[in-house]
Order: C-alpha cells, then structure tokens, then sequence
C-alpha cells in the first residue's frame, strides 16, 4: 500500500506550519469515510459468525456445553464425511494443479498480447455463476447426457454409462469450478519469471528440460504452492457442486451444514461443524497468506 | 518459444485445458437454442422454445425481477461503502492499516456456506427472511472485498499530483475530489460496481437461506429446478446468466481501455 502514503496531506501540512494537528485530523478525518464499511461487516459479517460459534457451544437450560463437539467426535459417520471432504479437496487439487500448469506456462510463454486473448476462456468461466457451470456438467454427463449420447453412438458402451451423481462426478465438476484459480495464481507468479533467466540456462549449456526443471519449476514454486492451497482451501468448503453432481455417498462437510440447518433443524449441530469448518479454512489462508498475499488473486482476475 | 520442454507437447495439452474451459459454456449457449424436446448436440432443430418458456413463465420474470433488485441495491451498497473505504485506506496516514485491509477482504476467505447460515440465524431473528433488503444486505458483504479490490488498485494507479494541483490552485478538499480525483477514477469505480452487480446476480448460497417461497432469486429457481430434473429451460436460463456475465466483462474491459490514458 505504500504508493498511497505520498498523500495530500503533505501540501496542507507544509502551508500550515508543518505542525502535527493537521496531519492527525486528517487521520480522523479518514477514520470516518473508513468507518461505514467497518461496521457493515461488524454487523452483518462478524455478528453472525460468533453468533454460530456461540449457538455451537449453548444449549438452552443446559448453559454452555462441548456436546455438540463431542457428538461429531463420537458419531462414525460424521468423522467419515470430514474425511472424505479432506480426500476430495486433495484430489481436486491436484487435479487442477495437473491441468492448470501447462496452461498457466504456455500463457506465461507466449506474447502477453496473444496470452491475454486466451485468458479470456480462462475468465469467462471463472465469472459465470458456479450454478451455471455446475449445470452445463449436469447436462454433459447425465444419464441421458450429451457424453453418453456420444458414447452410444460410437458404440463404445450399450448402456449409459453412470457418470453423474457419484465421486467422479463431483470430481470432474469440482475440477472445472476452480481451475481458473488454479490458473490464475500460477500465472501470475510465473508472469513474473524473468525469461532471461531460462535463457541464461540455455547459453550455459542447459537442455529444455534441464531449464526447465531447474531454473522455471523453483521460480514458478510460489505459484505452486500459493495454487494449491487457495484450491484446496475453497474445496473444502464446497457445497453447490457435490449436492448437485453427488451421490448420496458423496455428502461433504458443508453439504452436512445444510441439512442439519433445513432439514434436521439442528441449528447447534449445524454450527459446530460450521466452526469445525471455519478453523480448517483460517488455519490454510494463514499458510496462503504466508505465501501468495490474497490480492494477488484478484489482480490476477481483474 | 524456445523457454520450456517439449512445446509441442505442453501446447497439446494446454489446447486440451482450454477446450475443457469453455466447451461446456459454449454447448449450454448452443443447446439453448434446440428446438427437441431433451437436450442432444448438436441439436436437431434451433427454436426459441426455451427462451419463451423462461421469459413467458410468470415465475421465472419474477425471478429476473428479484435478481436485478438484489443486485442493484448490492451494487449501491458496495460500491459507496468500498469507495470511502478505499479513499481512506490508500490515502490516510494511520497506524493498522494493512490489519483493516485484511479485514474488508476478510469476507472472501470463509466459506459462503458458513456466512450464509450465519446470516439466516440472524435475518430469522428479525423475521427478515425472504425480503430483498436483507438478501442485498448479505450480498453487500461478499460485494465489498470485490469493490475495495479494485477501486484501491486505481487509487493506486492515480497520480495524486493532479489533486495537488487543484488544492494548490485554492480547490477545497470535497470539489477537488468531486472535480478531479472522481472523473479520473471513474472508470475503476464503474468497473467495481459491475463487478457488485455480478457478484450478487450469480450468488446462490445466500439467498438459497435468505428467501422466501414468494422471493426468489433467478439462481435459487434454478437451484430447486435442478434438485428434480435437468430441465431444457434452464439451458435458456443460464445462457442468459452467461450473457450478463459476458457485458459485465465486455464493459469493464471498455471502461479499462478508457481509463488507460489519464492517470496511469
């Protein structure tokens, strides 16, 4: 943020005898315009989230109690969704670190006029509703979906193959929802990789692959790990994706939030697994933040 | 190129990722169009069937109604709370700041499921669910690290001699901000609040908890639409949605182009 400090405040202070008064009313005076989105987000953001952390840990006439916490803990089945959202989330991940490298180097490569005409397909996705996204794959995998209808016609399978509503489905649609991410902080990173490093490999006698390995991999490093941890932070929190493409035995930790909230009615429940959630997640920006700052991201998309 | 390994190989690839981005957006758009009665590609016949059927069906024209409001009320909301918020974070001088920035983004790290429910146990309360304002309030939420985003970036950008020149030339604080800071950020601040409206048109979790049988946004129709079938018509449905994501980037992309020269 430094850009900002060269501010007006240096002409007023100077007119104005460089005392100290007018610089600190000036910091009020910007405290102020600062304050209506503080308390927006106090209220409508904060309040909330310690509203669930406290219904997590009150049962009315019992007071304050960990047996909302002890009954995830005890109860098989809701230690085996928090598993499976964490296997999930690692296979999305990786997935999308498979495909999102070579994209995201090939754009870093090529002449940033053509890269930024092809980043348009990565975006467009990217800003098109998760729903809509989510529902293209319903159409394109579905029991009567075009893949199938495809897969008939060639004469490849007789039936229709079950491609929806099971593990794989959620995968293939979870992958397709948060590759752009994935492509997005890679290249920024690798944008950054001064070429004329790679070439200096070259002229010493580097092979392609050898460069690569040694000289582009390390430098993309950051875009590696700060990619794989924003895919798999925001995997596992996922929800319209796997209730959409999943099976019954596809259920995920924010998809149990859900149930419990409209179904089960149980509001005490709901919320602390929604805890559960929140500290997984803060715990991975903590490491994210440490190594991509988050506005990079969106830098990245904008 | 003669930077990486095999290009060929990595150009392969990287065609195969591409493809896997966008054919599915550009199949919806096309099968939209189908005039048969479940959803073949290529489809056999083009019609408009789909689209009559989503904009003659009451429901659904409510539905777009819904939306726009969520959306605009979201867009006002955010785009006046993140401009002040982003005038005072770029330009103040005070202690805390890099904390209170991460505080404004702050809403993009918890899971929308989490902030949603969150939400709903608060609206509840104030018997405030299916109403519009609250659904518009809840998007403001997500909206503003979106609009701080980028109205801060062009801030940045901006230089700040040209509203030194008008305080020097005896310009008030509030006209040389009104007469020379505004236009010439302008095109950042329109930008942002596009991005709002965007933000809030597609979202679904937050009006999934928030709205009522009567209230329904575009996004939440489509949601108990898909939990019974893959109704063709929300092929026309999403081809619309597409189509708005499509102008709001078209039109921040134009409004970048415009702010290019002055500033930068």
């Amino acid at each position: 943020m430094s850009p900002g400090r060269v501010a007006t405040t240096d002409v007023v202070a100077t007119v104005e005898d460089a005392s100290l008064a007018p610089e600190r009313r000036d910091a009020i005076r910007y405290l102020l315009i600062l304050l209506p989105a503080i308390l927006v987000l106090l209220a409508l953001f904060v309040y909330p989230l310690l509203g669930i952390v406290d219904r997590s840990v009150y049962k009315r006439g019992d007071g304050y109690t960990l047996q909302y916490y002890g009954q995830i803990w005890r109860v098989p089945v809701y230690l085996q969704v928090i598993g499976r959202t964490f296997r999930t989330a690692i296979q999305v991940t990786l997935l999308c670190l498979a495909l999102g490298y070579p994209l995201a180097y090939l754009l870093a490569t090529l002449r940033p006029r053509v890269a930024r005409l092809l980043l348009i397909v990565v975006v467009l996705p990217f800003f098109t509703s998760i729903i809509v996204r989510t529902y293209a794959w319903m159409v394109l995998l579905g029991r009567n979906g075009i893949v199938n209808q495809y897969l008939t016609w060639l004469g490849l399978t007789d039936a229709p193959l079950p491609l929806l509503y099971n593990q794989g489905g959620v995968l293939i649609g979870m992958t397709y929802v948060l590759l752009p991410y994935m492509i997005l902080t890679l290249y920024s990173v690798m944008r950054g990789i001064d070429p004329g490093f790679v070439r200096a490999a070259h002229s010493l006698g580097a092979s392609r692959w050898q460069a690569f390995r040694r000289v582009f991999l390390p430098l993309s490093l950051p875009g590696i790990a700060g990619g794989t941890l924003l895919v798999f932070i925001l995997s596992l929190g996922f929800f319209i994706t796997p209730a959409l493409m999943g099976g019954p035995a596809d259920v995920m930790i924010a998809m149990l939030i859900e149930r419990e909230v409209e179904f089960t009615l149980n509001w005490s429940f709901a919320s602390a697994l929604a805890v559960i959630l929140l500290v997984l997640t803060l715990i991975g920006f903590v490491g994210y933040n440490r190594v991509v700052r988050l506005e990079r991201i969106f830098e990245a998309r904008s | 190129m003669q930077t990486g390994p095999g290009p060929v190989a990595v150009a392969l690839i990287a065609g195969v990722v591409l493809l896997f981005l966008i054919a599915p957006v550009v199949i919806i758009l096309i099968v939209s169009f189908s005039g048969a009665d479940y959803l073949r590609f290529p489809p056999p016949s083009l019609s408009l069937r789909w689209y009559q059927r989503f904009f003659g069906v009451p429901g659904w024209r409510q539905a777009i109604g819904v939306s726009a409001q969520v959306a605009l009320l979201t867009m006002v909301f955010a785009t006046v709370l993140g401009f002040l918020a982003s005038l005072a974070l770029v330009r103040g001088r005070f202690r805390g700041k890099g904390a209170i920035y991460a505080f404004l983004l702050s809403p993009t790290i918890v899971p929308t499921i989490i902030t949603a429910i969150g939400l709903y146990f608060f609206f509840v309360r104030w018997k405030a669910t299916g109403s519009i304002l609250a659904m518009a309030l809840g998007h403001t939420v997500l909206a503003l690290p979106v609009v701080v985003i980028i109205i801060a970036a062009t801030l940045q950008g901006f230089d700040v001699r040209f509203e030194q020149a008008a305080l020097s030339l005896g310009a008030s604080r509030l006209t040389a901000l009104r007469r020379v800071t505004l236009p010439l950020i302008m095109p950042g601040v329109l930008s942002a609040a596009l991005f709002a409206f965007l933000t809030s048109f597609d979202e679904l979790l937050i009006p999934l908890f928030l709205s009522g049988v009567e209230v329904q946004t575009l996004t939440v129709r489509i949601w108990n639409s898909l939990l019974l079938e893959v109704d063709p018509t929300i092929a026309a449905v999403s081809s619309f949605l597409i189509g708005v994501t499509t102008a709001v980037l078209g039109a921040s992309a134009l409004l970048r182009g415009s702010g290019e020269t002055p500033g930068a």
